[in-house]
């Protein structure tokens, strides 16, 4: 090459190709990227069993609550007596959002007073909404330590009340989360899924 | 003769030319081993980045003996670890051996870190080798948690929980990325299978790769010493440090006494105390996962420890998030964060002295507080020592500064 060439060269030209090159390239990688990246979303098999399920509760007595897996997820059914439902009026200061504020911790249908469908049935998440400890239910009502029944997560000590609502200075931020669900019939209920809800 | 001998082909130099015409086989021998000139006062703490390769060795081994029987599956990963156990020949040594061998790797890198902190090996010109490591460690960190989940036990299963949802704590794609990480919508098969793939390929491939490029920095730029000074500045007339010996065999010699040391207390905890009382194979990991039931008390391994009670201490999820990934990253900006003009702890003032005795008490407290069950008087414990933690990073640019340092001398010294 003589100087002539050197002279010639359009260095312009150069940059604009090299550029074009690596944004193609790139471009195209991300592309090639899609699949690896969208096999490691849950799989048509893990969304299968991710299906609706189907709960009795014809034999659930007041005061007691039963455990079901939804989507691999402890779900708590809890049927509340009539002193559970009187004692979700009480000291609502102590909690951080005894209104239901935050709108992703439930469907619309469960933001009330008792966070349900039903005022009876509570369905809420078994998974602590810190770091999604199984929460222990203690219903004893300890009113020395003042403790009127409830959920206490056995990891950093988070509490929540009989609707599941957080309470104040503890780490998890939320109330326990209410799965979509309706009352298939009164002592049927679907969790999972609730188009034509009540 | 010995233009003959070219005539007919005949190779000069024998095999160890023949390979090296092709292969750069004996300059790299030297320029990495026989030629390598590391400082002649070289104390024990230099013997750890040596025993981190050797505990290397002895996870990628037996790793790959304990894959010929595990199986990852939900159903099938806890009886295949008991089955190891009882009845493969020799398979509870292997196993043993492997669990053994997570926990010293993080003895071993914990004391490697230290050493560069007591002699300023971080420092210019050094800062890539200290980035490479602390990279080296977050790669060790999630090849321990992934490891952690594959037994299949009630802690396995719990602990990848915590952490997996410490990552929901991010605002906006928090839930999304949780359910991308586990492949499904809780921790499953799914979960379990991934694991195993990064476990025993993707990370063991970055943690070797990475080791490669830190010893080709270090080797670049040389060893800092217990003195913290260039042994390069000063050079014999044949252009070797004179302050410096071949890494091979003067220091391989006495790596050798580290490594047998190493090793009868290694084999020491693998044959009488492999479950070292529940910190390194923890007690409710003798339990199948059970997705209903949390074990009463959660703690992870002891080697992250010192983190865990940073996040437990913060009464919020997202800043606890926040606060346990700053305290993770941090170190890595030491080099910027000291300004002192002295590398060695022995020719540092009283400040930085005190500061890293209190960072070292700090990181002990915080292990020991991450252990134990999260009561009122415990948090408040880890709450003093994380803002002492963070206090010994955060203040450093100023007490490094001011402290007042003794002269450096030209030469190595031997102290004591």
């Amino acid at each position: 090459m003589n100087e002539d060439d050197v002279d010639r060269i359009d260095r312009n030209r150069r940059h604009f190709l090299t550029v074009a090159t690596v944004v193609t390239g790139a471009v195209g990688a991300g592309f090639a990227a899609i699949p690896f990246l969208s096999s490691l979303q849950p799989s048509a098999r893990a969304q299968a069993l991710g299906a609706p399920v189907e709960v009795p509760i014809g034999s659930l007595q007041p005061g007691e609550m039963i455990r079901v897996m939804w989507r691999g997820r402890l779900v708590f059914v809890l049927r509340r007596d009539e002193g559970m439902l009187a004692r979700l009026q009480e000291s609502l200061d102590d909690l951080r959002d005894p209104n239901s504020e935050v709108v992703e911790q439930q469907p619309d249908y469960a933001a009330n007073e008792t966070r349900s469908v039903k005022p009876e049935f509570l369905v809420v998440e078994g998974s602590c909404t810190h770091l999604g400890c199984a929460p222990l239910e203690d219903f004893e009502v300890r009113p020395s330590e003042n403790w009127g029944g409830g959920f206490f997560c056995p990891c950093h000590g988070s509490k929540f009340d009989l609707a599941g609502r957080v309470s104040k200075g503890v780490p998890a931020p939320t109330n326990l989360r209410v799965p979509p669900h309706r009352f298939v019939r009164d002592d049927l209920i679907l969790i999972g899924q609730d188009t034509g809800a009540a | 003769m010995a233009r003959i001998e070219a005539e007919v082909g005949k190779p000069q130099g024998g095999l160890m030319k023949w390979i090296d015409d092709r292969f750069p086989f004996t300059e790299t021998m030297r320029q990495h081993i026989t030629e390598y000139y590391a400082a002649k006062n070289f104390n024990w703490w230099y013997v750890f980045g040596v025993l981190a390769m050797v505990v290397l060795v002895i996870q990628l081994v037996t790793g790959v003996f304990l894959t010929m029987n595990y199986k990852p599956s939900a159903d099938e990963a806890f009886a295949s670890v008991e089955y190891i156990m009882r009845d493969v020949e020799w398979g509870w040594l292997i196993r043993y051996m492997h669990s053994t061998g997570a926990s010293f790797f993080f003895i071993v890198v914990y004391l490697h870190m230290f050493r560069a902190m007591l002699y300023g090996s971080y420092k210019k010109p050094r800062e890539l080798i200290w980035i490479i490591g602390m990279l080296i460690f977050f790669v060790l960190m999630a090849e321990g948690f992934a490891g952690y989940l594959l037994p299949w036990g009630q802690m396995s299963y719990w602990g990848a929980q915590v952490i997996i949802s410490l990552f929901g704590a991010i605002p906006g794609i928090g839930d999304a990325l949780v359910e991308f990480i586990r492949g499904d919508y809780s921790i499953s098969d799914i979960t379990l299978n991934r694991f195993f793939a990064l476990h025993v390929i993707v990370l063991p491939l970055a943690l070797i790769g990475l080791i490669f490029v830190h010893i080709v920095a270090l080797h670049h730029v040389g060893s800092n010493n217990p003195d913290g000074i260039e042994i390069k500045e000063h050079k014999g007339p044949d252009g070797i440090p004179l302050d410096g010996v071949p890494f091979h065999p003067h220091h391989t010699t006495k790596d050798l006494v580290g490594i047998i040391v190493f090793l009868m207390l290694f084999t020491s905890v693998v044959f009488f105390a492999p479950e070292m009382g529940g910190m390194f194979l923890e007690h409710a990991n003798f339990e199948p996962a059970n997705m209903t039931a949390t074990p009463e008390h959660i703690a992870p391994v002891w080697y992250y420890t010192p983190y865990y009670a940073i996040l437990r201490a913060v009464p919020s999820k997202l800043w606890g998030f926040i606060l346990f990934a700053i305290a993770v990253v941090l170190p890595v900006f030491l080099p910027w964060l000291d300004r002192a003009r002295v590398r060695s702890i022995r020719y540092r003032g009283w400040m930085y002295k005190t500061a890293l005795t209190i960072f070292v008490i700090s990181f002990v407290a915080l292990g020991y507080l991450g252990l134990q069950e999260a009561t009122d008087a415990y948090v408040m414990a880890a709450r003093f020592f994380a803002v002492l933690y963070f206090m010994f990073f955060l203040l450093m640019p100023y007490y490094t500064a001011i402290d007042k340092t003794k002269p450096v001398p030209d030469r190595v010294k031997y102290h004591e």
